[in-house]
């Protein structure tokens, strides 16, 4: 009796030490960030763990190297127009794949799923020609077009319709309501937290993209914060105190996006593998 | 007379069918089957920039004498044969006591394990460029702690540049898998873990031979997506090990092989599409043996 329950206590202290372990590994460089961006350069780089009086100096130096408020709206804009038009689009088709019977419906879905297997690499060079072709280096439609029918996100959609109740589409359409009407009017309402988790999902994505714009976005005035921040630390001897005022512009909108809405996207993630 | 209204109804919903799907089959046949051919076409062509010669097979050729090829294939295979394993297997581990109905402060510390897949891939990547300097916090640690003597050259040694590859996206994607364990533990019937229980198994034998079967799909899934997600491996590479693919090519990468063939040397498409090609293959392959897998469980 007594071994049982010092078994169950050593059992207990080795789960929340390997959860502790964990949780601070995972945390760690995020504090590291915000220490390192109070500190000098030489500072970080010999590793030292205490906040230090170099943050105004390092943001002062990012504002002078950056246009923060240009680089930081070009992140903003890719990321919000892309993010609610693949919204739009991807919802609306995951809508329509679930709720309409056309014919070779389903072999079209299954090839719509195949794409989701196609690594970007075998898309970005035909990508970059288009683009090319069409004048859109170095602009934000070249960015955002290309990730607006987001194979992904329509499975997500047609996943989440399964739960939408069809009693509610029937007496919305003895009411006489369109299906676009039905759509925006009801659809949309009611899944309000499957569109929450999907925005948390395009949010990051969208933001984090690194190596399409990396190709598409060759001048300065366009470019976004995870490009600059990059370039800034890839120089042979970074200025480390610089680009940690880089990773936290870089880093904070995503942290904050999750934080706000993360209830409804780990209820989205959970949904998403029923 | 039914017939017909039944007909008419079924047109109305194929019309309005088509017109919910048609926006984003239109953006996909695009954006991504018009390239995925373009790609394939490409291949059998070659030269520099947009002068190119058909070139038929010769870019196969090319790519079976090409080392750097071969080096970057092994880089990619090295890096989801060791790592994918290592983070399943914690990623169930976290998971499974994660679960324990008994555990306190449960969503501080899944807050905490998920907090790395919300950051930037670049962002993080530099983080740890600066965390694993020659004197940098992570060799001052390990030396204070009695691990190693002498500090690690983490990002000019080959050997472990590779593994410091392996540990950045373990770290990132960890918490990423164990979501999806978790969410397939707590669809799990509890009365069985509680039946094991009282009939005294003890936890570890639990976690084999109930968890584990019993996420047996969503660990064929994660593994998929996971492995997929490495033969794609750029923003790492590109950020954590010097633009080009780090020491000696050590951690030199399929994706960053074609953007280097593409955007860095002397530009040839029709190479480069070659080398893509070789990913598609894999994930077909890949996927094909998830679905082949899957069949096999019904």
């Amino acid at each position: 009796m007594r071994a049982a329950r010092t078994n169950r206590r050593i059992s207990a202290v080795l789960q929340y030490a390997l959860l502790g372990i964990a949780a601070f590994l995972s945390v760690f460089p995020f504090i590291w960030m915000g220490i390192s961006a109070t500190n000098s350069t030489a500072d970080i780089i010999t590793g030292k763990l205490a906040i230090g009086s170099q943050f105004m100096a390092n943001f002062a130096s990012f504002f002078a190297k950056v246009d923060v408020p240009l680089i930081m709206w070009n992140s903003a804009k890719v990321t919000l127009l892309g993010t609610a038009l693949t919204l739009l689009v991807s919802s609306v088709a995951g809508y329509g794949f679930e709720m309409f019977r056309s014919k070779f419906r389903d072999r079209i879905y299954a090839v719509v799923l195949l794409t989701l297997m196609v690594p970007f690499a075998a898309l970005m060079i035909p990508l970059f020609m288009m683009m090319a072709k069409a004048h859109l280096i170095n602009t934000h439609i070249a960015i955002i077009l290309p990730m607006v029918a987001y194979p992904f996100i329509i499975f997500y959609f047609r996943q989440a319709s399964k739960a939408f109740p069809s009693e509610l589409r029937d007496a919305a359409k003895v009411d006489g309501l369109k299906e676009w009407q039905i759509f925006f009017y009801i659809y949309v309402p009611v899944m309000r937290s499957t569109y929450a988790a999907a925005f948390v999902i395009v949010f990051m994505l969208n933001w984090n993209n690194y190596l399409w714009p990396l190709i598409v976005l060759q001048s300065n005035d366009t470019k976004t914060i995870t490009l600059v921040v990059s370039s800034l630390a890839s120089a042979y001897y970074p200025d480390y105190g610089t680009v940690m005022i880089g990773t936290i512009l870089a880093t904070l909108p995503t942290l904050l996006v999750f934080f706000a809405m993360q209830r409804q996207f780990v209820q989205g993630m959970l949904g998403s593998v029923k | 007379m039914a017939s017909a209204r039944r007909g008419s109804l079924k047109r109305y919903y194929d019309v309005n069918g088509w017109l919910f799907v048609t926006p984003a089959l239109i953006l996909i046949a695009i954006f991504l089957f018009y390239p995925i051919l373009r790609s394939l076409s490409l291949s059998v062509y070659s030269g520099r920039g947009m002068m190119m010669k058909f070139a038929g097979f010769g870019n196969i050729v090319r790519l079976w004498n090409d080392p750097v090829f071969w080096t970057a294939l092994g880089n990619t295979v090295t890096f989801f044969v060791i790592q994918v394993p290592i983070m399943i297997m914690m990623a169930l581990i976290l998971a499974a006591v994660l679960n324990n109905p008994q555990l306190k402060l449960k969503g501080l510390f899944r807050t905490a394990i998920f907090l790395p897949c919300v950051s930037s891939l670049v962002a993080y990547s530099i983080l740890f460029k600066s965390m694993f300097a020659v004197d940098g916090i992570v060799n001052r640690i390990l030396e204070t702690v009695g691990i190693i003597d002498a500090p690690i050259n983490w990002l000019t040694d080959p050997f472990w540049a590779k593994v410091l590859i392996i540990i950045a996206i373990t770290w990132r994607w960890t918490g990423y898998n164990m979501i999806f364990y978790l969410a397939a533990l707590q669809n799990i019937d509890k009365s069985v873990y509680e039946a094991a229980r009282i009939d005294g198994v003890p936890s570890w034998r639990r976690f084999l031979h109930l968890t584990i079967p019993m996420l047996k799909p969503v660990i064929l899934f994660t593994t998929i997506t996971s492995t997929i997600g490495t033969l794609q491996l750029f923003d790492e590479v590109y950020n954590l090990t010097e633009g080009k693919g780090g020491p000696a090519n050590a951690t030199l990468t399929l994706s960053l092989y074609i953007y280097n063939l593409t955007f860095r040397f002397m530009p040839n498409f029709g190479y480069a599409a070659t080398v893509s090609y070789v990913i598609v293959l894999m994930v077909a392959i890949l996927s094909f043996l998830q679905f082949y897998a899957a069949r096999e469980r019904k």
